[in-house]
C-alpha cells in the first residue's frame, strides 16, 4: 500500500467525521492532545464533603483575579492630594489621596463597581478561610504524607502570600483604616535590629508615609504576589492530578486505588458547577453584606484615627501578638532593642512555621518511607489530631487578643484582663487543648473498639426470663468492620542494641533518643487504643458475653 | 411521586451483586469485602423521574438566563444613587443590591443546575483506578544516574576545578547588582526621625479651627489637638510632617501633676504631649478627664499625662515624648523648642 492511499483514505474519513472531532484531530497532531486526554478525560475523584475545601479556595481565587482586573481599570494607584468632587456628599471638598479617590469614583460612581470592589474583598476572605479550613482539613486525615509533603508546602506559602498579597490589597485605597494598618506595620519594621530604619525608609521611600508606598505596595499586589501564587496554584493542581486523590478507608478503597467518579462528565459537571455556586453565593454575599466601606471612614491622616481598628480577619492573629506583648525596650549603648514590637515580629512568622513543619517532623519520627493513599480518622492518630487542636487553639487566643478591645466593649469586660488573660493562655491553653484533644481522640477511638467487638447500641431493651434488662447490641456489617479496623497502628520505635555483636558499645546518637522519646509519645500505650484483632472478636463472638 | 408509582419491570432484581469482589471471610472478619453494589437511584429505572430532573435542570439554567436579563435591567434602569431600605440590612444602594442579587441568582443557577444534573442524570456508578507508585522503577532510576554521571563527566566540571570554581563565584556575584540598584528606593534615615518641624517660637495652632491657641482656649478637662504654625493641609510634606509633629494638649491643675520636669515644661497647668503613640505610631485620641490618662485605640497603651506620660498598661515601652510650651508676646501658646527625644515608636538608632 502506498502512502498517497492511506493519507487519501485518511483524508477522506477525516471529511465525514463530525467539525468538533476534526478540530481534536488538528489540536492533537500539534499539541498532543490526546495522551494527555487518555490519562485525565476519565480520571477518578474520590467524593467526600471535605474535598470541596479546596475547591473553594481555587475558584475564590479565580474569582479575585476576575474582578481584581477589572478594579485596576478605575483604580489610580497614586498618593498625590486631590479634593474630592464626586457623588459622595459628606466628604465633599475633602483631601484625598488620587487611590483613595478613584475608589470612591468606583464605589459611588461606576455603576456596578461596588459590587465589584465588594466580591473583590469578599472573596479575597472567603479565600483566605477556604485556605485555611482546607489546610486543616489536610493536617487532620493526615493527608500531607508522602508522597504530598511538597504539595503541602505550596499550599502553605500559597496562604502566607494570600496574607500579604490581601493585606498589600486592602491597604491600597489609602483610607483610615487602612493606613493605620500601615503605619502598624511601619512601626514594626522599625524594630527590626540595625536595619529597622533603612528598610522603613527603603519601603516607604523615605519618612512615613511618604508618597510612594500606595504605588509600590499596588505592584506587589497586583503582579509580584500574584503572579507567584498563580504559579503555586497551577503547581498545587498538577500534583493533586499527579498524586491521584486521597481516599478514606472504606469497602473495596485500598493504597493501591482511587474509587469514584470520573472527570468526565460527573466531576466536570460537579467541579464546573461548584464553581458557579462560590460565586454566586459570593455576588450575593457582596449584593447585601457591605464590606470595608472607606466612605464612612475616610481619607488616612497620620493623626487620626477611629476606634475599634480591626485588620481583616487573616492578619488578627498577629494583631494579637502586638497588643498583648509587654512593652520591654533595652537601652544600651545608644542604641534601642524594641523587644515589645520585635518579638512579636519574630513570633509571627514562628506561628505559622509550627503547623508548616509539623509533616516532617512526623515522618521523621515514625520513619515511615511508604506512599499513603488512604486518610486517617482524626481520632486514629491522636498526637497528630491534638497537635493541630493546640495550634488552632494557640491561633484562636491570638486572634482573642487582636480583638481584645472588641471583646471588651462587647461583653463589658476590664481590657486590661483580656490581656492578661490572652498572655496567661498563650502558654496554657495550647498544652490543655493538647491534652484534652488526646483523651478525646482515645475515647472515640475505645467506642470504635467496642462498636466492633460487641457491635452497634440498637436502644433495643430486653428483659430476659430471669428478670435481667440488656440492651440488645446488633452486629456491625463486614463493611463496617473493615472500616473501623482499617487503619495502621505504628509501634514506638525502640533505640535499638547499644552494644554489637562484637559486645561493642555503640554510642546512641542525641537525636536517636529524641526520636525514641517522641516515637513513644505518639504510638506508646498511653497515646493509642490497640485496634480489636480477629482472635478477640472471634472469642466474643463464638459464645458467651455478646450483649 | 414516591417510589411506590414506579412500574415493576423497572425496579431492580432484589439480589444485586454487582461490583461486590469479596464474600464474608470465615478466617478474617475485618477482611475488605470489596466495592459495595451499586444501588440504583430512582431516575435510573423510572423514566419519569429522570424526566422530572430534566425539566428541574432546564428550569434552573433558564432561571439564570432570566436572572442575566434582570442583571442588564438593573443595570440601565436603576439610578447608580438610588437608595432603598431592605429589612433586615437597612438602607442600601439599590444598585448594588439588584447588580449583586441577580448576578448571584444567574450563577447559582448555573451551579445548581450543573450539580443536579451530575447526581440525578449521569452515572453515579463508583469505578476504581489503580494506583501506580510515584517513583521511578529501579531501571529508570539507574539509567537516570547513569545519563547524568555521563553528562557530568562530559562537562568536566569535576575535573576542571578553575572553571568550576570561577563559575560559583560569577554567579554568586552578579545578583548584587540587583541589591545595588534598590539603593535608591528612599533615602538614608539620618537623624530625620530624630527631629519634627517643631521648634523655638512656632505657635501652636488648633488643629479644627486653624487658629493660634491661647491658654485661655484651653479648658481644665478638654482635650485639643494641635499643629506647628505654618503646616497647612495643602502643603506637599502635610501628612509627612504632622505624622510626626501633631500634638495633644490638655490643662491639669498644676498642683495635680506629679512629674517635677513636666510642670516646668508646661504653662499654667498646660501640658503638650506627641500625640504619636511610642508603641507603633498610632495617633492617641483617647482621653479620661478626671485621671488623666490616655489610651491609644489601635493597641491600647495607657499613659499617665499627669505623670510625665509614662506607661501605666500596654504594649507601649516609654513615655510620650513632651513639647515644652510657653506663651509669647502676643499670648499664644508657642513652643520652646523641638522635643527633646524622637516621637513615635522606637527604632535601633534611638538611644
Amino acid at each position: 500500500m502506498s502512502t498517497n492511499e492511506s493519507t487519501a483514505a485518511n483524508g477522506a474519513r477525516r471529511d465525514k467525521a463530525p467539525a468538533g472531532e476534526r478540530v481534536a484531530d488538528w489540536a492533537d497532531g500539534r499539541l498532543g492532545i490526546y495522551s494527555l486526554a487518555k490519562a485525565n478525560m476519565r480520571k477518578i475523584f474520590p467524593d467526600h464533603w471535605s474535598f470541596m475545601l479546596g475547591e473553594i479556595c481555587l475558584y475564590s481565587f479565580i474569582i479575585i483575579i476576575l474582578t481584581g482586573v477589572y478594579l485596576t481599570l478605575f483604580f489610580h494607584p497614586s498618593m498625590n492630594e486631590v479634593e474630592y468632587h464626586g457623588s459622595y456628599v459628606p466628604l465633599q471638598g475633602q483631601l484625598m489621596s488620587e487611590a483613595f479617590n478613584s475608589t470612591m469614583h468606583i464605589s459611588f460612581d461606576v455603576r456596578g463597581g461596588l459590587l465589584i470592589r465588594q466580591i473583590h474583598h469578599w472573596a479575597a476572605l472567603i479565600f483566605l478561610a477556604g485556605m485555611f479550613v482546607h489546610m486543616m482539613r489536610v493536617f487532620f486525615t493526615g493527608a500531607f504524607r508522602k508522597p504530598r509533603e511538597v504539595n503541602w508546602l505550596f499550599g502553605f506559602l500559597l496562604f502566607v502570600l494570600g496574607m500579604f498579597t490581601g493585606f498589600t490589597g486592602y491597604s491600597l485605597p489609602d483610607d483610615l483604616l487602612s493606613g493605620t494598618g500601615v503605619r502598624f506595620m511601619e512601626g514594626a519594621i522599625l524594630s527590626v535590629p540595625i536595619v529597622g530604619t533603612y528598610l522603613s525608609f527603603f519601603l516607604f521611600g523615605g519618612e512615613f508615609p511618604g508618597g510612594d508606598f500606595v504605588a509600590r505596595f499596588y505592584s506587589i499586589h497586583v503582579l509580584l504576589l500574584p503572579g507567584i501564587m498563580l504559579g503555586l496554584v497551577v503547581g498545587h493542581l498538577i500534583l493533586v492530578f499527579y498524586h491521584k486523590h486521597t481516599q478514606f478507608a472504606g469497602p473495596g478503597k485500598t493504597n493501591n486505588n482511587v474509587v469514584g467518579m470520573p472527570l468526565l462528565p460527573v466531576y466536570m459537571a460537579k467541579a464546573g458547577g461548584f464553581f458557579f455556586l462560590v460565586f454566586g453565593v459570593i455576588a450575593a454575599i457582596a449584593a447585601i453584606a457591605s464590606i470595608n466601606p472607606i466612605w464612612a471612614m475616610g481619607p488616612y491622616r497620620p493623626d487620626q484615627v477611629s476606634t475599634g481598628a480591626q485588620p481583616d480577619w487573616y492578619m488578627g492573629f498577629s494583631e494579637g501578638l502586638i497588643r498583648v506583648m509587654p512593652g520591654w525596650e533595652i537601652n544600651f549603648w545608644g542604641h534601642t532593642l524594641v523587644l515589645g514590637v520585635f518579638i512579636p515580629l519574630v513570633i509571627f512568622p514562628l506561628v505559622l512555621v509550627a503547623i508548616a513543619v509539623y509533616p516532617f517532623i512526623e515522618s521523621w519520627v515514625t520513619g515511615d518511607k511508604r506512599e499513603h493513599h488512604i486518610l486517617d480518622r482524626p481520632r486514629n492518630a491522636p498526637t497528630r489530631t491534638a497537635f493541630g487542636v493546640a495550634w488552632i487553639t494557640w491561633y484562636m487566643v491570638l486572634l482573642i487578643g487582636g480583638g481584645n478591645d472588641l471583646w471588651a466593649t462587647h461583653f463589658h469586660l476590664s481590657i486590661n484582663a483580656i490581656t492578661w488573660f490572652v498572655r496567661v493562655a498563650f502558654f496554657v491553653a495550647p498544652v490543655l487543648a493538647f491534652i484534652a484533644t488526646k483523651r478525646i481522640c482515645l475515647g472515640l477511638q475505645r467506642r470504635d473498639k467496642d462498636k466492633v467487638l460487641h457491635g452497634r447500641e440498637s436502644g433495643i431493651i430486653k428483659r430476659l426470663p430471669h428478670g435481667e434488662f440488656i440492651e440488645v447490641h446488633e452486629p456491625l456489617s463486614q463493611e463496617q468492620l473493615h472500616t473501623l479496623t482499617a487503619h495502621e497502628q505504628y509501634e514506638p520505635a525502640a533505640i535499638g542494641a547499644t552494644v554489637d555483636e562484637n559486645g561493642v558499645e555503640r554510642k546512641v546518637k542525641g537525636s536517636e533518643k529524641l526520636r525514641a522519646k517522641l516515637s513513644e509519645a505518639y504510638y506508646g500505650e498511653e497515646s493509642q487504643i490497640p485496634k480489636p484483632t480477629v482472635e478477640e472478636y472471634k472469642e466474643i463472638t463464638s459464645g458467651h458475653g455478646h450483649h | 411521586m414516591s417510589s411506590q408509582d414506579i412500574p415493576e419491570e423497572n425496579l431492580p432484581a432484589e439480589q444485586d451483586a454487582h461490583g461486590a469482589v469479596g464474600v464474608a471471610d470465615e478466617k478474617d472478619p475485618f477482611a475488605d469485602p470489596g466495592l459495595p453494589p451499586h444501588e440504583h437511584r430512582v431516575q435510573d429505572i423510572d423514566e419519569r423521574a429522570a424526566r422530572r430532573s430534566e425539566r428541574t435542570v432546564a428550569m434552573l439554567f433558564t432561571v439564570s438566563m432570566l436572572a442575566t436579563v434582570g442583571f442588564i435591567a438593573s443595570y440601565v434602569g436603576i439610578p447608580h444613587d438610588k437608595s432603598i431600605f431592605v429589612f433586615p440590612i437597612g438602607h442600601i444602594n439599590a444598585l448594588n443590591f439588584a447588580l449583586g442579587l441577580t448576578l448571584g441568582l444567574a450563577l447559582f443557577s448555573i451551579g445548581a443546575g450543573a450539580v443536579h444534573w451530575a447526581r440525578t442524570l449521569m452515572s453515579d456508578e463508583e469505578i476504581a483506578d489503580e494506583r501506580h507508585p510515584i517513583e521511578a522503577s529501579p531501571e529508570v532510576r539507574a539509567k537516570v544516574h547513569a545519563d547524568f554521571k555521563q553528562g557530568a563527566k562530559e562537562s568536566a566540571l569535576g575535573r576542571r576545578k578553575l572553571i568550576r570554581n570561577t563559575m560559583f563565584g560569577a554567579l554568586a556575584l552578579f545578583p548584587l547588582s540587583g541589591v545595588m540598584l534598590l539603593r535608591d528606593l528612599g533615602p538614608l534615615p539620618g537623624t530625620k526621625l530624630r527631629h519634627t518641624m517643631w521648634r523655638k517660637g512656632l505657635q501652636l495652632v488648633n488643629m479644627n479651627t486653624n487658629e493660634p491657641l491661647r491658654p485661655s482656649d484651653v479648658a481644665v478637662g478638654s482635650l485639643t489637638f494641635a499643629k506647628p504654625e505654618g503646616l497647612e493641609e495643602h502643603d506637599e510634606e502635610f501628612q509627612t510632617e504632622i505624622a510626626k509633629a501633631a500634638l495633644m494638649i490638655i490643662r491639669i491643675q498644676p498642683d495635680n501633676i506629679k512629674d517635677k520636669r513636666e510642670l516646668e515644661w508646661s504653662h499654667e497647668g498646660i501640658v503638650a504631649y506627641s500625640k504619636i503613640c511610642t508603641h507603633v505610631g498610632c495617633p492617641i485620641s483617647l482621653y479620661e478627664q478626671q485621671t488623666h490618662h490616655v489610651l491609644c485605640p489601635c493597641h491600647q497603651s495607657t499613659f499617665d499625662l499627669s505623670d510625665g506620660a509614662r506607661v501605666i498598661f500596654g504594649p507601649a515601652g516609654h513615655a510620650l515624648p513632651q513639647l515644652r510650651i510657653g506663651v509669647n508676646d502676643q499670648g499664644y501658646l508657642e513652643a520652646l523648642g523641638d522635643f527633646e527625644e524622637p516621637v513615635g515608636p522606637a527604632f535601633w538608632e534611638r538611644g
